[in-house]
């Protein structure tokens, strides 16, 4: 029999006079900490400086008669986001999608609400997520007979689905293609931080993969020049890496071919992150039993293909958790970008409050922030348990709430 | 009869051919790069010199360990800016081991409030990037102290706009922060620029090395605690003398990588205007436009660092692990 709440909350909090004296202290720092920060954010902080830039904030100074193409590209994903989940879940709406689907309504209704924005915007937001959740549905209702009856070929190709959109998404910012051009110096705010943490994160990936597998290499040329590369990098803070990124460079290649300010910042972050995510695969192959290889070897399949098929996969699988780990201080990292005078998320806050009328409002700015890059580091991080729990092979799969079946099988 | 494979497919010829040709192309754009590199900076007059080291660095540094002023050459400005950050890292390694390790034994508290606590911490900071709480420390927090009497005066210890004021010996006799003029006096004292770096560092690390310290003791057999605790040991002997000096097999080396990602984190001091060694190479960039040989030094200073620690923590390891016969 599990114990009462009072039984607990006993053995919890006092269990010897010294934890009940512990306890006590806490509650009381705990309880004046909160009601601190609630007399502040209701009544002193002045939330009017999020309110006024909030456009600033999200995508920089992008020009506003190209802001469509942004909608647009919002709406893509979301339509995709929407898509991808219907699939993965079918008919069934467990606990986790339903709580997702409150949050994302109830967010909905409140930030655009909460930043006073005009009620067409509003309306637009309420719209996309109407429209992710009807996707949602519509998905999980007839997505997987469609799925069923699609041939082998098309089940293998719908996710290059994914990448195909990242460059709709890419053109759509920088234009193109009989689209205004729209220069990397127009944008900045929270796209700027997304479009160079992702970017980072998809070229690092097969960049980290190479070198893990060059470190572990039997030929000595390949093994030492990944060596030396992983070494150089991880040996320097990346805030020197992006001053020599942002001097040198111009240097190193012939004039007029290096990329401007914002592009050698993403290449900075991607030799960057490659480094370390060699690393995090360098231990996963370590993990994966020679044997593995040999097997493979032994069975005619080619070097490529023992690498591709067998090891890799196991390597990636134990290396997801730290890879992920890498990418969530990947994502942090970009905040570095506004130390060399790019308008990142942390950068257009800095040019927010160098303006007069909003001066010395840091902590409402810096605390927005903060709970922003939270949000997000904490959605990779549970996205990349749930990943493991999914890939984890080792667990029976007898239960059905939290090892969904692919849809093909459902 | 048996036919040999062609040439490109004996497993001899292989490794040579792939090394051949990697060691090929690396090559080329090394050979590239470098000769873009000598005609551009050949082209803007900058080839590859030290003789500006010795020349007057014509700025001031807002503090430094060394005396150091205007007059002095860029050399020395480096290295005044190399031990700021040298005692930066220092104050940082012990302050995050302190509270990073009170912080991970609070894991195994008895106390359910502070175990939560420790947890909600770790996973609090763990998300937020550093420098954005590094400037939420200077900009938000400590600019905003009262100086003179409205600072905050605790017994010994005194937090002001001005800087951070501790007790401490001065010649032999016990002083505690006093304020003379209106302007606090203490035989310890930080400048409010290196404290909020400080306290963002710390607060940051701390929360690694708590999870470096958790996984640590968490390594250890329950047996151990249980075997301990039925000879009669006491909990803190029990941890003292059984349960940490197996878990800091575990720990050590995880402190070392903690240890390194402090010492690289402390060149985010710019931000918070103290004048650590990137923030005066960068200075000494803007003025003297040696791009090369400023970050050769900067790399090669960081490198040095690094490798310091590494070697410090490599001989702890080596002094607790197991001696197998």
């Amino acid at each position: 029999m599990s114990p009462s709440l009072p039984q607990r909350l006993r053995r919890e909090l006092m269990a010897t006079p010294t934890d009940a004296v512990v306890s006590l202290v806490l509650i009381v720092a705990i309880t004046a900490a909160a009601v601190g920060f609630l007399r502040w954010a209701l009544f002193k902080a002045q939330w009017v400086v999020i309110q006024a830039n909030s456009t600033l904030f999200a995508v920089g100074r992008y020009p506003i008669e190209q802001q469509w193409r942004l909608w647009l590209l919002v709406t893509l994903l979301t339509a995709a986001t929407g898509l991808g989940w219907g699939l993965l879940r079918g008919r069934r709406w467990p606990l986790h999608d339903r709580i997702a689907a409150g949050l994302l309504t109830a967010l909905a209704l409140w930030a655009p609400a909460a930043l006073s924005l005009s009620l067409a915007i509003q309306l637009r937001w309420w719209a996309l997520t109407a429209l992710l959740l009807a996707l949602r549905w519509a998905v999980g209702v007839w997505g997987p007979g469609w799925w069923s009856g699609l041939s082998p070929l098309g089940q293998r190709l719908l996710p290059l689905g994914w990448p195909l959109l990242y460059l709709t998404g890419m053109v759509l910012i920088s234009g193109g293609l009989g689209l205004t051009p729209v220069s990397p110096s127009e944008w900045g705010g929270l796209m700027l931080t997304l479009l160079m943490a992702s970017f980072a994160m998809l070229l690092s990936f097969p960049l980290g993969v190479a070198l893990a597998l060059a470190r572990r290499s039997d030929l000595p040329l390949l093994r030492w020049g990944s060596v030396l590369y992983i070494e150089f990098i991880r040996g320097a803070p990346l805030i020197t890496l992006l001053f020599l990124g942002q001097n040198i460079l111009g240097f190193l290649l012939p004039g007029g071919v290096a990329p401007d300010r914002v592009w050698r910042a993403a290449w900075v972050l991607t030799f960057f992150c490659a480094a370390y995510l060699a690393e995090a695969v360098r231990s996963g192959l370590a993990a994966v039993p020679r044997g593995q290889f040999e097997a493979a070897r032994a069975l005619g399949l080619t070097v490529p293909q023992s690498l591709a098929r067998v090891v890799l996969p196991q390597a990636l699988r134990t290396a997801l958790p730290t890879m992920v780990g890498q990418f969530i201080s990947l994502l942090q990292d970009t905040t570095l970008l506004s130390l060399i005078g790019l308008l990142d998320l942390l950068g257009t806050a800095r040019s927010v409050m160098a303006n007069p009328a909003y001066l010395g409002k840091n902590a409402e700015v810096y605390f927005t922030l903060a709970v922003l890059f939270w949000c997000c580091c904490a959605a990779l991080g549970l996205g990349s348990r749930a990943l493991e729990r999914r890939l984890d092979t080792s667990r029976s799969t007898t239960n059905p709430s939290d090892s969904a079946p692919s849809p093909a099988v459902a | 009869m048996v036919s040999s494979p062609p040439w490109w497919r004996d497993r001899r010829v292989i490794p040579w051919l792939v090394q051949g040709v990697v060691g090929l192309v690396v090559l080329v754009v090394i050979a590239f790069l470098l000769g873009n590199l000598v005609r551009n900076l050949s082209a803007a007059g900058l080839l590859l010199s030290w003789r500006w080291l010795g020349q007057p660095a014509g700025f001031d540094l807002s503090e430094s360990v060394l005396p150091f002023n205007a007059e002095l050459p860029y050399w020395r400005a480096l290295m005044a800016g190399l031990v700021n950050t040298l005692r930066a890292v220092a104050i940082g390694l012990v302050g995050s081991t302190l509270l990073g390790t009170l912080l991970g034994m609070a894991a195994f508290s008895s106390n359910g409030l502070l175990r939560r606590l420790a947890v909600v911490y770790v996973e609090v900071i763990r998300n937020i990037p550093l420098l954005l709480q590094l400037v939420f420390w200077y900009f938000v927090v400590f600019l905003s102290l009262p100086n003179g009497t409205d600072a905050l005066q605790f017994p010994g210890v005194v937090l002001a706009k001005s800087g951070f004021y501790a007790a401490g010996f001065e010649q032999g006799h016990w002083h505690g922060p006093a304020l003379i003029n209106g302007v606090w006096h203490a035989p310890l004292r930080l400048s409010v620029e290196l404290t909020a770096l400080l306290t963002g560092l710390i607060a940051y690390t701390s929360a690694f090395i708590a999870e470096v310290v958790r996984g640590g003791i968490a390594s250890v057999a329950k047996g151990q605690w249980e075997a301990a605790a039925s000879l009669g040991l006491h909990w803190s002997i029990t941890l003292r003398r059984v349960v940490l000096p197996q878990a800091l097999r575990v720990i050590i080396p995880g402190l070392n990588s903690q240890y390194i990602g402090l010492a690289k984190n402390s060149s985010l001091a710019v931000a918070v205007g103290y004048t650590d060694l990137y923030s005066v190479a960068e200075t000494t960039l803007n003025q003297t436009g040696r791009a090369v040989e400023v970050i050769l030094l900067l790399l090669g200073a960081y490198l040095v660092i690094d490798l310091l620690i590494s070697a410090v923590m490599n001989g702890l390891n080596r002094l607790v692990q197991i001696r197998e016969r």
